[in-house]
């Protein structure tokens, strides 16, 4: 029979109250994101050029220790959770052709690697960037013929998850040659510095101007989107990025634009560009 | 979210008198019973994970109760020292009357 010591550690995903921690002390945490002991995340870089910061941080640096160590272990990440089922779904058939992802992309981990990393890509006949989600959708319809999903379906975010996640570790690099790309970051860029709402904030204002400060309880990052969609211990879920554009517009006290829309396609064009260089940490835990 | 699905993590190798560490996650809402949905007003029904036990070879090993605070997909790590080799049985009971069950063997070298 063993002989047990029994030790135990209850990680409720609470850490929004904890208190202590470097990161009180404001500015980016001095610390390295290793995960699982193996794989090294870029999480600081230096700015492209024409970067309007001198270096690119992830939002890893600014959060709790204890958040932050949830993303080190691959097992304590909730986020995992999710990327298990994207796979189940990858492998799932589904519509009238009787595919799944699989039938024709195989394995994912070969076929999706590195392509997270250079997502929103042109695309010729829809004359407008997609990025994974509108991917996704496209591939089911005229693929799969299956119905697309709906904006945040949590099939849509697993699958979104597991497919970004095949890009772990690997450089956000957009390519803004692709057909009108150049044109679609200068209008997201056009958003990022417009003022909305009845507090009159840009996106520039939070995470250009005063990242690293605090805005009330919350520690401003410069809002970068290579972690998603990110696991966040305040929803206990998958976020996807354009619901996170909407709720930071929503903050504002702005009318915010439909998720995919023009505007938040543009966006997010811009601010993956602004994310050049640093690792995809798909799915990245925040608060 | 799909059905509950348990994770653990347990060497599979131990020395005689090894205190290792076993970690758990399972998937679950853990809805608290004090949220309302916001289009009917009704309050959601609680359901959660309220207890989990780890047994070594029909030993108890650890054994917790859970509440309606503990956060969505809960995670429990904890120590055991080894004697002999054995299965690990863990198993996560939810309000609905469903039981959660996986094993882990460990080989004592």
């Amino acid at each position: 029979m063993a002989e047990t010591t029994i030790k135990y550690t209850m990680m409720a995903g609470i850490f929004a109250t904890s208190l202590g921690g470097a990161a009180w002390a404001g500015g980016p945490a001095d610390d390295k994101l290793v995960i699982d002991d193996e794989l090294e995340i870029t999480t600081r870089v230096k700015a492209p050029e024409g970067h309007p910061l001198d270096e690119v941080i992830s939002g890893w640096h600014y959060r709790t220790d204890e958040t932050r160590a949830l993303e080190a272990d691959s097992f304590q990440n909730p986020g995992m959770l999710y990327v298990e089922r994207g796979e189940e779904i990858w492998n799932t058939v589904e519509g009238d052709a009787g595919k799944s992802c699989a039938s024709c992309h195989g394995d994912a981990s070969e076929s999706m690697k590195g392509l997270g990393a250079a997502y929103p890509k042109w695309d010729e006949k829809a004359g407008r960037p997609l990025n994974i989600e509108l991917q996704i959708n496209k591939c089911r319809e005229d693929n799969m013929q299956a119905e697309p999903y709906k904006f945040d379906a949590a099939d849509q975010k697993s699958l979104t998850t597991f497919i970004k996640h095949q890009s772990l570790g690997m450089p956000v690099r957009l390519d803004l040659s692709q057909g009108d790309m150049q044109a679609w970051w200068d209008k997201g860029k056009e958003v990022y510095y417009r003022r909305t709402g009845q507090l009159n904030m840009a996106c520039a204002n939070c995470h250009e101007d005063y990242n690293g400060n605090y805005i009330r309880a919350d520690h401003l990052s410069q809002g970068n989107v290579n972690g998603f969609p990110t696991y966040r211990l305040k929803q206990s879920a998958m976020v996807s990025l354009h619901n996170r554009f909407r709720g930071c517009i929503r903050d504002t006290r702005a009318e915010f634009p439909a998720a995919f829309s023009d505007e938040l396609m543009a966006l997010e064009v811009y601010v993956t560009w602004r994310a050049t260089g640093l690792s995809v940490e798909t799915p990245a835990v925040r608060q | 979210m799909a059905a509950p699905k348990p994770r653990v993590k347990v060497p599979k190798k131990a020395s005689k008198g090894e205190v290792i560490t076993i970690k758990t996650l399972i998937s679950h809402p853990m809805e608290s019973g004090q949220r309302k949905d916001k289009k009917t007003g009704e309050l959601i029904p609680r359901q959660i994970i309220n207890k989990f036990t780890c047994e070594f070879n029909g030993q108890v090993v650890f054994t917790c109760d859970m509440d309606p605070a503990v956060s969505a997909n809960p995670y429990l790590e904890f120590n055991a020292k080894i004697e002999d080799s054995g299965t690990f049985k863990f198993t996560w009971v939810d309000d609905n009357g469903s039981v959660y069950t996986t094993e882990k063997k460990l080989t004592v070298e």
